[in-house]
């Protein structure tokens, strides 16, 4: 490794996070979050959602900006395109995530990352959603995930973050592992 | 009165070592040497976990020269081989003769608490009453199963490591083994070479070669200090304590056994299981990297053995280096298994062992059921702990690695003793 120890900079505060490790570590309770979403629906395929604000240590928290996300089906769906399709913000979510945790696994290993670039995709037969054919499943056949990355790190030091990155991301756990979803209506 | 009360005092002493296994045994060795009174607890016979919990085939996975007691070494003609069951029972009861160790077999604790100025120890065959307590009943006692197993369907026959003896046991058709620890992988191995087809169902692991440049991996890790490694040394104790035992084999043939090696031999392997819905299992989509971290981090092991061989000018002794074949998946990865037809008769679980401590009443475990301890020195004045893994060292709960620690408990216990035994005669002085 090029770095020397401690002037490695990606902009992650890893001190911080170990810190959080350590005092949720005795105060178990204080680790339980809840994530929110709303979401109205405008008009055809399109909808809209908002995150505004999360609970987590003990108490509520807003973000510093309320953030809108339109959804909606492309034109070959015959709809109006007035944003990406929700299956593509699944991927957003992943390489969000994904991402993020190569920094901090980096910040924690003292590499000095120079760039990070993904290209994500996901492959659907549509005859599932489309009731076609019920062996088909509705989601994913599979989802590719491809990273460039420069860094100051030998080829197996950053195949290395990827790895434990994917190992501690959350996104990842959730869409590789059963979720339990319940939807109720008011 | 209670028939504990009837059966009265057993006797007293200094030191109750609870379990006669390598780990109690080598440290009643030190006991002797250093003139304390100790008395070993044994449930059933010396080396009782040996005889009784283990399966039929299970060879140890450290070689014969490795497998040594203080002062006390094998002397067989197959001192790179494996020992057996038999052996191993033989091996350590043989230890136990030589030393003339205190031990009463066939005396089960029932409970041991707090009383005067150490513990009672309460058997079924009389209490003791100690100074200090010393836990080497061994780490794997129970067998434990995710809370998934509740939602298998009621058809399928399931056994733990624990109970599992040979395939013969098991009915005939398929099987799942969930778990990649060295358990894990011996099992499905020998199901799966009993015509039983077999699915493996593996989380994260840990892999390596049975042989590297022409020796042993065991003696790559001992000679180079790797099995000496103290938790002092360690970033993350919780994670290395927790970690599967490495996919070893001990084999006449030295063979490799990993998940390449499994498929050969035509075991299906899956993702961690992670659920059971309607009749499915439901398998991680997370194998890839699984595979990929176990990968990485056989090689980082490799990597570090060979720049110790280089520092050691062992490069012409020993054989060319060596790098494995990545471990090979099908491109699509199995994400589900029917469990509600007949292609899985039977599922077994090779998901870990932990001690059993239901008879320990002193408060002592974590809210995870882990006993709080510092390199064996448990929380609680006068108690101690022996044989658990990583417990002061690498090799803390290998045959070989009891020597050091039980040195190292001996001194603890003789410090411990000497300072209460100095209390009433201070009071004297002062």
């Amino acid at each position: 490794m090029e770095t020397q120890l401690g002037t490695t900079d990606n902009g992650v505060n890893i001190e911080a996070l170990l810190g959080a490790r350590e005092a949720l570590g005795q105060a178990p309770e204080a680790a339980r979050f809840t994530w929110r979403a709303s979401n109205e629906w405008v008009r055809g395929t399109h909808s809209r959602s908002a995150i505004d604000g999360f609970f987590g240590l003990g108490e509520e928290h807003k973000h510093r900006q309320t953030s809108t996300f339109d959804t909606d089906h492309p034109e070959v769906f015959a709809s109006d395109d007035q944003g990406p399709t929700p299956v593509e913000y699944m991927l957003v979510g992943l390489a969000g995530c994904l991402t993020a945790g190569i920094a901090a696994v980096a910040q924690n290993r003292d590499i000095q990352l120079h760039s990070v670039k993904a290209t994500l995709e996901a492959g659907m037969d549509i005859q599932g959603i489309l009731g076609i054919d019920s062996d088909v499943r509705n989601g994913f056949d599979g989802i590719k995930v491809h990273y460039e990355i420069s860094a100051d790190a030998s080829a197996e030091d950053i195949a290395a973050l990827v790895a434990q990155s994917q190992k501690r991301s959350a996104v990842f756990d959730i869409i590789t592992n059963p979720t339990d979803v319940t939807v109720t209506v008011g | 009165m209670t028939s504990r009360a009837q059966q009265g005092l057993a006797g007293t002493t200094d030191v109750v070592v609870i379990g006669a296994g390598q780990s109690g045994l080598a440290l009643s060795r030190f006991l002797i040497d250093r003139s304390i009174n100790h008395v070993l607890l044994e449930r059933g016979e010396v080396a009782n976990s040996w005889r009784k919990e283990r399966w039929d085939s299970l060879k140890l996975l450290t070689p014969n020269w490795l497998s040594r007691l203080p002062s006390y070494a094998y002397g067989g003609d197959d001192p790179d081989g494996f020992m057996d069951m038999g052996q191993v029972v033989d091996f350590v009861s043989g230890y136990a003769g030589m030393i003339e160790a205190p031990v009463q077999t066939h005396t089960t604790v029932q409970r041991v608490y707090r009383s005067g100025d150490g513990y009672r120890v309460a058997t079924d065959r009389g209490d003791w009453q100690a100074r200090v307590v010393v836990l080497a009943s061994g780490p794997f006692n129970k067998a434990s199963v995710p809370a998934v197993s509740a939602a298998v369907p009621a058809h399928i026959h399931q056994v733990t490591a624990l109970d599992y003896k040979n395939p013969g046991q098991l009915p005939s058709g398929g099987v799942l083994v969930v778990g990649a620890s060295a358990t894990g992988l011996q099992l499905a191995d020998e199901i799966c070479r009993s015509g039983r087809p077999a699915t493996l169902a593996i989380g994260e692991h840990v892999r390596m070669p049975r042989t590297y440049r022409g020796r042993d991996i065991q003696w790559w890790m001992h000679a180079s200090g790797i099995l000496d490694e103290r938790v002092e040394q360690m970033d993350d104790l919780a994670r290395v304590r927790k970690l599967p035992s490495p996919q070893l084999v001990g084999t006449p043939e030295r063979a490799t056994l990993d998940l390449n090696s499994l498929t050969d031999a035509g075991v299906r392997i899956a993702g961690r299981l992670m659920g059971v819905r309607a009749g499915k299992a439901q398998f991680s989509g997370s194998l890839r990297n699984v595979c990929a971290l176990a990968d990485l981090k056989m090689n980082r092991l490799l990597n570090s053995i060979d720049e110790w061989a280089d520092r050691k000018g062992l490069t012409d002794e020993v054989g060319p280096v060596e790098r494995f074949e990545p471990t090979r998946l099908d491109a699509t990865a199995r994400l589900g298994l029917d469990l509600a037809g007949e292609e899985i008769r039977t599922i077994v679980w090779a998901t870990g062992f932990r001690p059993d401590y239901s008879w320990l009443d002193v408060p002592v475990l974590d809210r995870k059921g882990h006993l709080r301890h510092e390199g064996g020195v448990v929380d609680a004045p006068g108690l101690y702990a022996l044989g658990l893994p990583f417990m002061r060292r690498r090799k803390s709960s290998f045959m070989h690695g009891a020597e050091d620690d039980a040195r190292d408990i001996s001194r603890a216990i003789a410090a411990f003793l000497d300072q209460t035994a100095r209390v009433p005669f201070l009071g004297i002085a002062v």
